[in-house]
């Protein structure tokens, strides 16, 4: 292991409230503390957000792309899950 | 078999760069393509960090406090970049550490333009205007480049830069309606440069090694002198605007162009800078090595703290 | 009724001098903690770093416009940090000391951090709402680095060897330049008895609770009181602001009276 190498922390900032966190980047630190600050000084130098998280980024679980065909494509064939598949007459409103 | 099932990828990978997709960290890529985007990535990111000396070489010395925070804000913002740049390149799973050790070793470069040194406070004006304008062009380009975690830090990249442009220009507006003795210092700034600046979008089209290749990957949008060429247009008004004169005798407008003419790089320059024989490459590349060599007690520390810290929390849990 | 006046103009320049004097420790530590750029240990730090060098720059250009509108002389905050030499600048000597290394950098910050968050919450409440005013932002700022740097000395202390002696050592070598943090001359006793300024000697109990408590758990022995340095607000400096001010002040001085 090299010693001077700092663990590697994903970053997610809500930009305003009401909105989801989303993935901005990366960065080192020494521990999740850290990296909070790190986050601020680095993401957050034009008030970018009022939240932070910071995740290991070892911790992450991530799908790959050989998964695609059985995580996704069977989702493709089921457009009775969105409203645009049933169509109504055009006089129903608010529908 | 497995011919086959390579054959299948590349041709995925080609559908996805054809149709504008975005190639993300876990895709199958070909192999020269990662290497390009990891060169381009790391290369992208030193020149930032590398970028911040020269400038950095004036923030005890602005001549005004409002002066010294924008210049420490905007190097701030260059630390910044290189930062989103390293995290964009580790997703490919090279470590900074890595990134760093090859600008060290020289395997990995960085841009030229950083290799002259800053001598006046009118340097920070022609940086920002030239330097930062001709970084624009090119990474405004960059925006739809086809990796997307660099796709993505271009973005962020542009909307703080430009701030930096508009500061570095307005330093220059300032001298150039000065005294007699600052508009000199801003057309000498002018004067060293210019070149340089124009030199930033690489070698002609016909010479540059990587262009074709990565041009039909994406990952570079426009060619070099079609980015030069963008960047003489825009930035010649910009000067007359001041006041100053361009150092190239050369220069004139085509009509029937509809684009600046003007005249040719000294290419021998050009070639020693990169090669390593500017005024400050050793100089930059010490400068860097020492913060890093100065550094090691720090990091150390922080990881023998964080180690004793776990082996605490593990034994109050036991 | 004109000594009433001269006493009101008198106290006008003790207020002006006091806000110049927190715009001179602001700006002297500004300045050395912008000399961290590009060459911190690591990126993230050189980005936290540069950051509280902005906050202090910052304060300092508040404090010394405030002082130039106070005065009513036309001296703008760049003619009050460019335009006076060393035995006008009159901010306390540990905030000019170099950087040294990380350690020395974290050791005063931190003896800092703590001084100032004690400083500016007692200056919120001062009848000077301008002074007030500016202590509301600083003590947000404060908080902030004295985390920071609370959480340095313990990584460091704790950390390895040789950051556990570096540390120790820093703390030693500026430990003489914390006395002057509490001590006032009578002008600023006055303005203190007017509510206008902080009463510093009161912050010291605090200050000397916290620091122990804080390098205790980082593992480091509290120096000495024995030996200090004293002079910063009567303008008697080490020799390192006469480096710092030529350099801040090189462009003012060579091409003087332009604007930039």
């Amino acid at each position: 292991m090299n010693h001077n190498a700092l663990p590697l922390f994903e970053v997610f900032i809500r930009s305003k409230r009401g909105l989801d966190h989303r993935h901005v980047g990366s960065l080192h630190a020494q521990g999740h503390e850290q990296a909070l600050e790190y986050a601020r000084d680095v993401y957050l130098r034009r008030s970018e957000g009022v939240s932070i998280w910071v995740v290991n980024s070892s911790d992450i679980v991530a799908s790959q792309e050989s998964d695609v065909e059985q995580f996704y494509d069977p989702m493709d064939d089921k457009p009775y899950r969105h409203a645009t598949h049933y169509q109504l007459p055009d006089e129903v409103k608010n529908l | 078999m497995q011919e086959k099932e390579h054959e299948r990828r590349q041709q995925e990978f080609d559908a996805k760069v054809a149709n504008e997709e975005r190639i993300e960290p876990k895709d199958w890529m070909p192999h020269d393509y990662r290497k390009t985007v990891l060169r381009q990535m790391s290369q992208h990111a030193h020149s930032e960090v590398i970028g911040m000396q020269p400038e950095g070489n004036w923030i005890t010395r602005a001549p005004t406090l409002r002066r010294k925070a924008i210049l420490l804000a905007k190097i701030q913002d260059e630390a910044g970049h290189g930062l989103y740049l390293y995290s964009a390149a580790e997703t490919l799973g090279t470590s900074r550490e890595d990134m760093i050790a090859a600008l060290h070793l020289g395997k990995a470069k960085y841009a030229s333009i950083f290799n002259y040194p800053a001598l006046t406070w009118a340097d920070m004006g022609a940086i920002g205007w030239l330097v930062d304008g001709a970084a624009i062009v090119n990474q405004v380009s960059l925006q739809r480049t086809s990796y997307g975690p660099y796709s993505r830090a271009m973005i962020r990249i542009c909307k703080e830069e430009s701030f930096h442009q508009r500061q570095g220009y307005q330093i220059m507006l300032v001298l150039a309606r000065g005294s007699a003795e600052q508009k000199a210092l801003a057309q000498d700034a002018l004067d060293r440069w210019w070149w340089p600046s124009l030199m930033m979008f690489g070698p002609h089209d016909a010479e540059s090694a990587h262009t074709a290749k990565s041009m039909q990957w994406k990952l570079k949008r426009e060619s070099n002198d079609r980015l030069r060429q963008k960047f003489v247009d825009q930035t010649v008004p910009q000067a007359e605007c001041i006041g100053l004169k361009m150092p190239d005798p050369d220069l004139s407008w085509n009509e029937d162009r509809g684009h600046y003419d003007f005249g040719e790089i000294d290419w021998d320059e050009f070639w020693q800078v990169v090669s390593g024989n500017g005024p400050c490459n050793r100089q930059r590349l010490a400068h860097h090595i020492k913060a890093q060599q100065d550094g090691a007690w720090v990091r150390e520390a922080m990881h023998a703290y964080q180690e004793k810290q776990q082996a605490r929390s593990a034994r109050s849990a036991a | 009724m004109n000594s009433k006046a001269n006493k009101q103009d008198a106290n006008k320049q003790d207020i002006v001098n006091y806000a110049i004097a927190l715009g001179d420790d602001s700006l002297t530590l500004g300045h050395r903690l912008s000399e961290w750029s590009s060459n911190a240990p690591f990126l993230e730090e050189d980005l936290a770093l540069t950051n509280v060098a902005l906050d202090f720059i910052g304060r300092a250009m508040m404090f010394y416009s405030y002082a130039g509108e106070a005065e009513g002389a036309g001296r703008s905050e760049d003619d009050i940090a460019y335009l006076r030499d060393c035995r006008q600048y009159r901010n306390l000597l540990i905030c000019e000391l170099p950087i040294g290394d990380f350690a020395d950098t974290m050791a005063r910050q931190f003896l800092i951090d703590v001084y100032d968050v004690g400083f500016y919450t007692e200056l919120m409440q001062s009848v000077d709402e301008t002074l007030a005013a500016i202590a509301a932002k600083a003590i947000k700022e404060s908080r902030y680095h004295l985390r920071r740097s609370e959480q340095w000395i313990k990584r460091l202390g704790d950390g390895t060897g040789e950051s556990h002696d570096r540390i120790q050592r820093a703390f030693n070598d500026v430990w003489g330049y914390t006395h002057e943090l509490f001590e006032v001359d009578k002008i600023e006793e006055s303005l203190i008895n007017q509510g206008i300024a902080v009463d510093r000697p009161a912050l010291k109990t605090d200050w000397e609770r916290c620091v122990q408590s804080v390098l205790n758990e980082a593992t480091l022995d509290t120096p000495d009181g024995q030996w200090s340095i004293r002079g910063g607000r009567a303008g008697l400096h080490t020799e390192h602001l006469g480096y710092l001010l030529a350099e801040l002040q090189f462009m003012q001085r060579a091409y003087p009276g332009l604007e930039w």
